[in-house]
């Protein structure tokens, strides 16, 4: 891959950080809706406004914190914490990958530290769509308001929560659910695989949830339990072609596959779209 | 058992900057092993859906809303709606659902 624009000249750092900022408006409003939610649940597990929007801002990831979360409420153990952790966001490893791939060589060890903290699902889709290298002050741009958006919105549904009418509540503890679906349902879409392996799993977590025994262990170890074992069982029994350009297939799938069409990112994607074709 | 609160959440810290800054950091070749790859493709829908159902249903007042609510969202993301909009449509068909069961 070449950088047809060399290093980032100060014109088009601006430029890239307008670009980021209005990509992150749609992004920092479906964060608030999503970590309001996430809120809830926070508040559930008992934990403080402060805690919260602490987790939330160190962490970025609604999968990964919800189910934090349920286990904080459960009292899990540190390990548990951890592997739960670990495999809720495994698909950050992924996405890593493949950015690890769009980022200029020169670009300083700082500088990749910031851009790991803003891997989430919305920001790595709209970033990798860009054409050619990531200018990081692109990365930068989106997060100045999805960023606080979503840290602030835990906070407000941890407090808010407690002020809402029971309804409202109910209502909203369903948008975290929302999101994982609009993830999900788009990549069953295209492949049968998929779509076969997410019923597996609904019934798979229906089972576990009320087979006796089974349904003792904590939901978060069931989590863990069910993700290892499916994923490596799907992954023996339709293994994917491997690809030279593994992780660079990787960030079209992931970017086609999110379903995060945000009306800022839906251009660029068309020429990144049409970039890879060209270096491939 | 019930831990510390700010040692959970730094564990979660810890452990999911990790992920997100080893491979932009060390990985520079890619990833040729099969069966890793495809392990590591699987997991984010497998995690997702395990942790959506039943918990779905689980979540709202309403058994029936919450299992709505999860139909209108498959539909809604099936049908191309973003992120943002299935979100937003689960909510509306719970709390529309919960004002008549």
């Amino acid at each position: 891959m070449e950088n047809k624009r060399g290093y980032y000249p100060i014109s088009e750092n601006k430029t890239a950080i307008a670009e980021g900022f209005r990509a992150g408006i749609p992004i920092g409003l479906g964060y608030l809706a999503v970590s309001f939610s996430l809120g809830i649940i926070a508040r559930n597990a008992g934990l403080s406004a402060f805690q919260s929007y602490l987790a939330s801002f160190l962490c970025k990831a609604s999968a990964g914190e919800y189910a934090g979360f349920t286990l904080i409420a459960a009292g899990a153990t540190y390990l548990e914490m951890a592997i739960m952790t670990f495999v809720a966001n495994a698909r950050y490893l992924l996405m890593s990958c493949a950015m690890s791939q769009r980022l200029d060589p020169k670009a300083p060890g700082w500088l990749r530290g910031y851009y790991a903290f803003y891997i989430t699902d919305e920001i790595f889709a709209v970033s990798v769509a860009r054409p050619g290298y990531l200018n990081p002050w692109f990365t930068f741009g989106v997060s100045i308001l999805a960023g606080p958006l979503w840290a602030g919105g835990t906070a407000l549904g941890c407090i808010a929560g407690n002020l809402m009418p029971e309804r409202l509540v109910s209502a909203f503890s369903v948008a975290l659910y929302g999101m994982f679906l609009a993830v999900i349902i788009p990549a069953a879409k295209k492949s049968k695989v998929v779509a076969g392996l997410i019923a597996v799993c609904f019934a798979a977590s229906y089972g576990a949830a009320h087979l006796p025994v089974i349904r003792d262990v904590s939901s978060g170890t069931r989590t863990i339990v069910l993700t290892v074992v499916l994923s490596a069982g799907v992954a023996i029994l339709f293994p994917r072609p491997v690809d030279e350009e593994s992780c660079q297939d990787a960030c079209e799938n992931a970017t086609l596959e999110k379903n995060v069409r945000m009306e800022a990112g839906s251009a660029v994607e068309q020429d990144y779209t049409e970039s890879a074709h060209e270096e491939v | 058992m019930t831990g510390d609160f700010y040692l959970y959440i730094f564990i979660m810290f810890v452990v999911s900057y990790a992920i997100r800054v080893l491979p932009l950091t060390l990985i520079r070749k890619q990833i040729k092993n099969q069966f890793i790859q495809s392990f590591l493709y699987y997991v984010p829908f497998v995690t997702l859906a395990v942790m959506t159902f039943p918990a779905i249903v689980e979540a709202t007042n309403s058994p029936v809303a919450g299992m709505l609510a999860l139909i209108a969202g498959i539909l809604a993301a099936w049908f191309g709606a973003d992120l943002f909009r299935v979100s937003v449509i689960c909510c509306v068909v719970v709390l529309v659902a919960e004002f008549f069961v």
